[in-house]
């Protein structure tokens, strides 16, 4: 898998030290620390993971297992107006599939990318309990319930 | 002990408490069928993730059915191994991973050896349901100069993860990703090239099928051997001769040297030498080295450093390399024999016989996968000629053979060519762990003391044991010896080293369990620990059959020093002989 090559600054490395030395240097908190860098740095580049491996003295292909297997973790930086679409079992039959092709059209990018411009990125999820809605898309913190295709194009001008 | 009663398959047994259903069984004579449970338990190594779900049973008062490997037996327990309902989930779950799993096993390089034919052929497996509309999930190949990794035939058992993490803590791979990607790879899923791998080759001994193998460098080899423009000169190591037999039926332990080199010699190799040669050549220039440290430690001179590493396996200074480059001083700069075989092979040999470097090919056969890497270095060639060309494995030999037609069990026994073909006992021990040691002992104490050794062998310095140590009696000198065989061990003896603690004069590491005889080059163990300890057994019978136990009493290596090198340590063994290692630990970029 090819990733975004990007270049630490010192307090970047300082702040991923620091969050490893609060949790002891203890790699049994491996996601507690994985879990402070991506809320820090949006995401997981490789060169934060490689930090992590020399702060937590843990081999850094266990810490590239580790962000790969969970979900919530993600190497790939999220857009300002990061949009999930619900796949769960009741959005998915009242026509999901159809409004995320339709997301991936307006934006020209597939799930798990950003735009160009790092404005928007794409993910799907399962179930956000608000199933009545369905089927149902999160831009950010926001909710839009029952929507179509067609209102895919009214949805991303609000972003505008 | 606390004792725990149970009965599987309508049989009574009493095991220690937090013993596992698997090894009840197997004390029982029942044979559960597994693909990812492993145990070498003399090496401390066991790997059970519970992760494929063969080795399941009945088990009474369980709703689901147990996988044995790594379910605790309890009082009581009725365990059944072999109802309808395991069986009928046995062959489920094994055309599950076979539906995912390419059906190339015609011209797969583990076809024979690979436990998944094995265990499709056990388990009556006809026909695989689905085949037909499943796509096999594919993952790219990644080759090094050592491994091949053919993810594609991963099944997940998750062996190789454990030895290069829990054995070996390498960490070069991890279980990675979800689903039908999930699959063992390297950080950032990059080339293990570009990982910490050391080559040292245990994850491709572990494998059950054919996902990790080594690279095969027979087609080489076999353009050389028809080349009229090269001699083609071919040094076998010494771990090789007390494994190769295994290839063609013959018991773990039998020693094949004299049928090996007739073998070598039907090949066509115009000289059949022994890397056993380069190991007392390796004593000579590691001993001197040991002696000359340890008397101006003595003298307290503190730029000598002590204890001295021992640097014929070449996993190992990967491992050193990339682990603890900051005590790259501290190894002896000997090159590894199988280097100085190539060095002397292709100066000294190369002029005897009048020939140019250029025009001589250097083979060597090895036990190890990790030599393949050594043989590649660049600062093993002269003006881009490798000392050594090609390395093989021991099952690459063994594959050679057969294809040659040669049938080794019935070739009449042959000797080694000269010059660089004789060795001392010494130089045979060097296969198995404590061999290396106790052969610089050997030496060493004649040169030390200056008088003769009466006990040849150090029994103290053998056995199986991670980590040994021992202290010989160097005529009122005490020297302390350690032994750590496998990386894991290693490190903890070379925390101690970093950390100022050690207590040690010299230290001998192998980065294979075993030593060189449990080698990655090796013909596959199959989780046997047996079959190790019949290798190293028969590697000291051939060190007491041999005239010449010390390597400074070989005749053609004093013969030489005397044409050529003059003398251990001089400017040309030197030069010829040693060598110097890198940092190579990787580095986090900052951006000032």
């Amino acid at each position: 898998m090819s990733h975004i090559k990007i270049e630490l600054r010192k307090e970047d490395v300082d702040f991923i030290k620091g969050v490893c030395a609060t949790f002891n240097n203890d790699p049994q908190e491996l996601i507690n620390v994985l879990h402070s860098c991506q809320e820090h740095f949006g995401y997981l580049p490789a060169e934060v993971q490689e930090v992590v491996s020399d702060g937590l003295n843990m081999p850094v292909a266990k810490i590239y297992g580790v962000v790969t297997f969970y979900s919530f973790f993600t190497m790939t930086p999220k857009g300002k107006h990061p949009i999930s679409i619900c796949l769960g079992t009741a959005c998915y039959v009242r026509g999901a599939e159809k409004v995320l092709e339709e997301f991936k059209k307006e934006l020209g990018i597939q799930v798990g990318e950003s735009t160009k411009d790092n404005k928007f990125s794409l993910s799907s999820l399962r179930c956000v309990g608000a199933c009545g809605l369905a089927p149902v898309v999160l831009v950010g913190d926001k909710t839009y319930g029952r929507v179509a295709p067609d209102d895919v194009k009214n949805i991303l001008k609000e972003y505008e | 002990m606390e004792t725990i009663k149970l009965t599987i398959d309508n049989k009574e047994i009493d095991v220690p408490k937090g013993t596992t259903i698997y090894k009840a069984a197997k004390e029982l004579g029942i044979d559960i069928p597994t693909l990812c449970y492993m145990e070498l338990h003399d090496m401390g190594i066991e790997n059970k993730p519970a992760g494929c779900r063969i080795c399941v049973a009945e088990v009474s008062g369980r709703r689901t059915l147990a996988p044995t490997c790594s379910t605790k037996c309890e009082p009581g327990m009725v365990v059944k191994t072999h109802t309808p309902r395991v069986l009928n989930a046995r062959r489920t779950v094994m055309e599950f991973i076979l539906s995912d799993h390419p059906k190339d096993c015609l011209v797969c390089s583990k076809s024979g050896t690979c436990e998944l034919q094995d265990m499709a052929h056990r388990l009556g497996i006809r026909d695989i349901p689905g085949a037909e509309y499943a796509a096999v999930s594919t993952y790219r190949m990644d080759t090094s100069p050592s491994i091949i990794r053919n993810l594609d035939k991963c099944i997940m058992c998750r062996r190789c993860e454990m030895m290069c993490n829990e054995v070996q803590t390498v960490g070069a791979i991890s279980a990675v990703n979800r689903g039908f990607m999930a699959t063992v790879a390297p950080a950032f899923e990059q080339n293990l090239e570009h990982s910490t791998c050391t080559y040292c080759g245990q994850c491709v001994s572990v494998c059950p099928t054919g996902a990790l193998t080594e690279v095969n460098h027979v087609p080489q080899v076999l353009r050389a051997l028809v080349d009229p423009t090269k001699t083609v000169v071919v040094q076998t190591a010494p771990a090789v001769r007390a494994a190769l037999g295994e290839e063609f039926g013959l018991a773990p332990g039998t020693l094949v040297t004299g049928k090996m080199t007739a073998a070598l010699r039907a090949l066509g190799f115009d000289y059949v030498f022994d890397t056993d040669f380069a190991a007392d050549l390796t004593i000579m220039e590691e001993g001197t080295e040991l002696l000359d440290r340890l008397s101006r430690h003595l003298k307290g001179d503190t730029t000598a450093k002590i204890p001295i590493l021992t640097s014929c396996c070449p996993g190992w200074v990967n491992f050193f390399e990339e682990y603890f480059p900051d005590l790259k001083d501290v190894p002896s700069s000997a090159k590894s024999p199988q280097q100085m075989f190539g060095a002397i092979a292709k100066s000294y040999f190369a002029d005897k016989i009048g020939i140019n470097r250029k025009d001589m090919v250097v083979v060597s056969i090895m036990p190890c996968l990790a030599k393949k890497y050594e043989c590649q270095r660049d600062e093993f060639s002269v003006d881009g000629n490798p000392d050594v060309d090609f390395s093989i494995s021991t099952r690459e030999l063994a594959s050679f053979i057969k294809q040659a037609n040669i049938d080794i069990k019935n070739l009449h026994d042959e000797e080694f060519d000269n010059p660089l073909g004789e060795s001392t006992g010494a130089g045979v021990i060097f296969g198995t762990t404590g061999g290396v040691i106790e052969a610089a002992c050997r030496t060493a104490y004649e040169l030390y003391t200056g008088k003769k050794l009466e006990r040849i062998e150090f029994t103290e310095l053998r056995g199986m044991g991670g980590v040994r140590s021992a202290t010989i009696d160097f005529d009122g000198l005490p020297l302390n010896i350690g032994i750590a065989h496998g990386l894991g061990n290693a490190r903890k003896l070379l925390d101690e080293v970093r950390s100022g603690k050690s207590q040690f004069h010299a230290i001998e590491v192998m980065a294979c369990p075993g030593g060189c005889i449990g080698g990655g080059g090796q013909p596959l163990h199959h989780g046997n620990s047996e079959i190790i300890k019949a290798r190293a057994a028969a590697l000291y019978t051939e060190d007491r059959k041999k005239p010449l136990r010390k390597s400074h009493e070989n005749p053609f290596i004093i013969k030489l020093y005397d044409e050529f090198l003059d003398k251990p340590g001089s400017e040309k063994a030197h030069h010829l002989l040693h060598t110097h290692y890198f940092d190579k630990k990787k580095k986090i970029m900052i951006k000032k």
